[in-house]
């Protein structure tokens, strides 16, 4: 097939996804249009799995505003007006706030402990060498691909023991032990790339390794802490598993758990608008973040998989 | 940079790997040890049993039935998941009407959109994508079977999540969905980094769009994509299962069993049935179901690294 004039082959016609790895690619013709059907093609696609994705995110800003009748007798349908007395019963009777407000403070502590504790180790291990150092690292790793849930049986009696089971300080401190694996991962390999002439200068200047270290290396680390820091966020902001297993106080409830027993406790009381509306509470600041910062989570999120 | 220094080591790794061993460290080995034993986690008193919980294991249905769906999340929701991300992300990427004059090879118009909202589940917690699906399944008055009456489908109205036949599947859709975005994201950066160069060559050589994918996108995207693999097939072990089977299903893990996990397993035993001994034991075999999984997959797809 020897190609001296303009058109380039046209692959698939349309319905025949080259996402089957058996089709083979013998089959396909040669086209006029030069990329026309695989352009509308690939549109189709794109559109249909865009539809796909947003669907049920509009379906659920949709029915949040509903009275509990037309949820039930039609669930497509447009509301008739924004019933945004849902969203008060939420906010308030449901103790929405009263989860988002614990939310806050379990991320907050132990976002800044995870950059903290992490960035230290990692810190440590990327530039000094000791005995012991590549075992500790790996030790780290380790913790990356282990089923937490088998750790999960006997933390809940460690937890316990302390005296810290459903307490805002216990989980924060869970969430940092477990955070750090990967956190201690990345920023190893980042301190690594930095420049190590700027720290020794610094050091012959007089500062301390500790002083170093905060004023002279985690500043120059900023890129890498961000990228880490909002994987962190999200994985924290979005944790189920952790406060399912040790945090049972309803008092004490994180958002995602609040929500899951609000869907338990409300479907006896038939309050399903009030439930969609905690449900979109809970997604919207989270979807509107990452719309601000479409780059930064981004590459946040991807930068841990490529490496 | 000797003055100090192991001063300094220690002061700074003291508080993070203390933190690490007691919260994550101690109870893994604690759990091996306690796999040996009859503990049931509600009273401090154990006596040991040696392979007992073991040999129970292998005798209880409910747990073949668990490990039977773990490793069909393990296989099936990565395969699906990643062959649909490097398909639309070939499509955003290559898949775009020829300008002249232009690049050989060019991406969709409004690829930047379609990452933006491929990218929204990704974002918001498992637990609120398996509860709003939850109702979306539901059979009388979700989303799916209302949306089957309105185009005229009245006959079929599927009971989702209430049939044992298909409500494993519903459920695995539901990570699919949640999860292809991340990768379309992730295959798009590394097809951007193919040089055009390579392209252009298998054009002129005549090659069509899906043998360039085989043959030039796919050998370089190869190791992003089993590293994918091994990501998602460790989710889909873990957390992520546990979470949309937990609270999506009957049961939970039903019905009949139909649903049911291992990771899921091990939480009703330690924490329903209060037989924590026997819950580790099943964690034993889930870490080993975990690593084998890992080993398999890195080892398949070892290929001759491609240098470009």
């Amino acid at each position: 097939m020897k190609t001296t004039e303009t058109p380039a082959p046209v692959p698939a016609e349309p319905g025949t996804p080259v996402l089957k790895t058996e089709a083979a690619p013998g089959g396909l013709k040669e086209g006029k249009k030069e990329g026309t059907t695989l352009n509308v093609f690939s549109h189709g696609v794109l559109v249909i799995w865009a539809i796909m994705v947003g669907m049920p995110l509009v379906w659920a800003v949709m029915t949040s505003f509903k009275d509990d009748a037309s949820i039930f007798g039609s669930p497509w349908s447009l509301p008739d007006k924004l019933n945004f007395d849902n969203w008060s019963r939420a906010w308030s009777q449901a103790h929405m706030s009263d989860y988002f407000l614990n939310t806050v403070l379990v991320v907050g502590g132990s976002l800044v402990g995870t950059l903290v504790l992490g960035s230290m180790a990692a810190y440590v291990l990327a530039r000094f060498d000791f005995p012991g150092n590549r075992f500790i690292y790996y030790l780290f790793i380790a913790g990356m691909s282990f089923p937490i849930m088998l750790a999960l049986v006997p933390l809940f009696y460690v937890v316990d023991n302390m005296g810290m089971l459903n307490t805002i300080h216990g989980l924060i401190l869970v969430y940092i032990a477990y955070s750090l694996p990967f956190t201690v991962f990345f920023l190893t390999g980042f301190f690594r790339t930095l420049p190590s002439s700027v720290a020794e200068a610094a050091f012959v200047d007089g500062a301390s390794h500790t002083r170093t270290f905060f004023q002279v290396m985690l500043p120059m680390a900023k890129p890498g802490l961000i990228s880490v820091g909002i994987f962190n966020f999200l994985g924290q902001w979005n944790q189920y598993m952790l406060p399912t297993v040790l945090n049972t106080d309803p008092d004490k409830h994180v958002l995602t758990q609040g929500l899951v027993q609000l869907a338990v406790s409300q479907g006896y009381k038939g309050d399903w608008s009030g439930l969609f509306a905690g449900l979109v509470m809970a997604m919207l600041p989270v979807l509107a973040a990452y719309i601000v910062f479409q780059r930064q989570v981004v590459q946040g999120l991807t930068a841990g998989a490529l490496k | 940079m000797q003055h100090g220094k192991y001063r300094f080591i220690v002061g700074f790794l003291a508080v993070p790997l203390g933190l690490y061993a007691l919260f994550v460290i101690w109870p893994f080995i604690q759990s091996i040890y306690y796999s040996f034993t009859d503990w049931t986690g509600l009273s401090p008193e154990y006596k040991m049993v040696g392979f007992d919980n073991y040999s129970r294991m292998l005798d209880d249905d409910i747990f073949w039935k668990s490990l039977q769906h773990s490793v069909m999340f393990a296989l099936l929701v990565p395969l699906v998941t990643l062959s649909l991300a490097l398909f639309f992300a070939f499509m955003i990427n290559v898949g775009g009407r020829r300008r002249r004059g232009g690049p050989a090879i060019t991406g969709v118009r409004g690829s930047g959109f379609y990452k933006i909202v491929y990218f929204f589940p990704q974002v918001l917690s498992i637990a609120i994508v398996a509860l709003l699906f939850q109702f979306a399944y539901n059979p009388d008055s979700g989303a799916i079977n209302s949306l089957l009456r309105g185009i005229g489908l009245d006959s079929l109205q599927p009971l989702w999540l209430g049939d044992p036949n298909i409500a494993l599947w519903c459920v695995m859709a539901v990570l699919v969905w949640s999860t292809v975005g991340f990768f379309v994201v992730l295959f798009s950066a590394g097809m951007a980094s193919i040089p055009a160069e390579l392209y252009e060559a298998a054009l002129l050589d005549g090659a069509d769009r899906a043998t360039t994918f085989f043959k030039v996108t796919l050998p370089l995207l190869w190791d992003t994509v089993q590293s994918g693999w091994v990501y998602m097939g460790i989710l889909a072990l873990g957390a992520e299962s546990f979470a949309v089977v937990q609270i999506m299903t009957t049961g939970p893990g039903g019905p009949d069993y139909s649903t049911t996990v291992m990771v899921l397993y091990v939480y009703q035993k330690a924490f329903r049935d209060g037989q924590a001994a026997y819950a580790t034991t099943i964690g034993v075999a889930l870490l080993l179901v975990t690593l084998a999984f890992a080993a398999v997959v890195m080892r398949l797809g070892r290929r001759e690294r491609l240098e470009y």
